[in-house]
């Protein structure tokens, strides 16, 4: 449950991350606004408070269920929209200062050659920006990967809710607490060394 | 070139291709242009030279609006440039432009940096794309290094690889922003000899440029610029020879003598 809540929110985070990413470098002062808004209010919440709220806010008061009747697919959709909401605004900051990172003339010769902004941007600007931050997008994916324990807060069943369960069927704490994370170690470590073997290998050389 | 094409009223018949009217931009409290008027025909290479700060770069960058301007009128084949969007990436497509630092798309290799525009831009297919690319590398002497990234080529290698990309495009006009500037010694010749060719060819040229010689044996037209303004305006032998300001006495016995 941990692994899909991962991969799922991960995915979730990247493209609505680079989406927000897109709006604060946009020509469009509204769109610019509302990316800077956005990311400045959501990475100033407490991811519990974040997941607490889908679950009781928006479930139990205005009804939004993502069009699950279960209660359990219920709770796991929520918490999926909660991490993304969150993580995005993260890897929002990594992929905006990746295109920072791009020289001024690449989006110049883009735009000689007749290309429009968006393909400006999707063509030449991100491609670039995000070989540079693989990096910190990695830091971000592995927070992402341990922050997945906040959804058992809401009763979905991740790894944190099943130790919880474990914990006090058998007693063994600290050996139970090892087992678990080392659990994550192991899901994380290899996120970590292959995007950073990935980063170095797609390097831009200039 | 003789006078039957009189018959025909609109602009671009006239065979005048770059209109500048009393074009003026500061930068801050800087007046960096002041009041340009130049116009460029059809086939005519103009090289404009002056000293750092005169406004020349800036002049080249606002004919296809990487820079803006303040007021006056920009025509580009009779219409005037239009505002950011759709209609101005489909004009800036009809003008080439190099620039000093090359800026190749540093994470294509040279033959996608030549195709990318045909494809997305003039919506080419790809192996048609790719045979004019392929051309284009050979008319500028790079083919070889079709699938080398462009940070394995040297800078004149890139700057020819750049006019590939530029006339890829099959522009009107090619806008030439010191393309020499940042080569070494030995390689300024290999970009001006691909550029001299092109001016044989009869393609209409805009180059900002220190490269005196090439602006005696292929200009038509050299423009003189200092201050942010049109100093002189006149055919290069005449222009070297006799220069009529003191302005320009001054700057060429500068860099001609020492």
């Amino acid at each position: 449950m941990t692994v899909k809540l991962t991969v799922i929110s991960a995915l979730g985070s990247l493209v609505w991350g680079t989406l927000l990413a897109a709006m604060r470098v946009s020509p469009v002062p509204l769109m610019r606004g509302f990316g800077t808004a956005y990311v400045n209010i959501v990475r100033n919440i407490p991811l519990t408070v974040i997941i607490v709220f889908n679950s009781l806010g928006l479930a139990d008061i205005f009804g939004v269920t993502m069009g699950a009747t279960d209660f359990k697919i219920q709770g796991f959709r929520l918490a999926v929209l909660g991490f993304v909401a969150y993580t995005a605004a993260f890897v929002c900051e990594a992929v905006r200062s990746g295109i920072n990172t791009v020289p001024l003339g690449q989006a110049e010769a883009a735009r000689a050659i007749g290309l429009s902004f968006s393909q400006t941007l999707r063509l030449i600007v991100l491609p670039q920006a995000f070989r540079s931050v693989i990096g910190p997008l990695a830091n971000v994916l592995i927070a992402l990967t341990k922050n997945t324990t906040v959804a058992a807060a809401i009763g979905v069943a991740e790894a944190a809710a099943l130790m919880k369960t474990m914990i006090e069927n058998e007693a063994q704490t600290l050996l139970i607490g090892a087992v678990f994370a080392l659990g994550f170690v192991v899901l994380t470590l290899p996120t970590g060394l292959i995007l950073g073997w990935l980063g170095k290998r797609l390097a831009v050389k200039r | 070139m003789t006078e039957v094409s009189v018959a025909k009223q609109d602009v671009a018949a006239t065979g005048e291709l770059v209109v500048l009217k009393s074009v003026n931009k500061h930068f801050g409290a800087l007046h960096v242009l002041q009041d340009i008027d130049l116009t460029i025909a059809r086939g005519e290479v103009v090289v404009v030279i002056g000293p750092s700060g005169s406004g020349k770069s800036t002049l080249c960058r606002t004919i296809n609006r990487l820079e803006t301007i303040d007021s006056g009128t920009i025509a580009i084949d009779g219409r005037p440039l239009p505002q950011e969007g759709k209609e101005l990436a489909r004009l800036r497509a009809d003008v080439g432009m190099v620039f000093q630092s090359f800026n190749l798309f540093a994470h294509k290799t040279v033959l996608e940096n030549v195709m990318l525009g045909q494809i997305k831009v003039r919506k080419a297919d790809r192996k048609k794309a790719e045979e004019r690319a392929r051309t284009l590398l050979d008319r500028v002497g790079v083919a070889a290094q079709a699938d080398k990234y462009p940070a394995q080529l040297s800078g004149g290698q890139q700057q020819r690889v750049a006019i590939a990309r530029a006339l890829a495009m099959d522009p009107k006009v090619m806008l030439f922003d010191e393309p020499t500037s940042a080569l070494d010694p030995e390689m300024i010749n290999e970009v001006l000899e691909v550029m001299q060719q092109l001016a044989r060819d009869g393609m209409t040229m805009i180059v900002v440029t220190h490269e005196m010689g090439f602006a005696r044996s292929a200009a038509n037209r050299v423009v003189f610029m200092a201050d942010g303004r049109i100093v002189e305006e006149a055919a290069p032998d005449q222009f070297f020879s006799n220069p009529r300001s003191d302005r320009a006495k001054d700057f060429l016995s500068k860099i001609l003598h020492h």
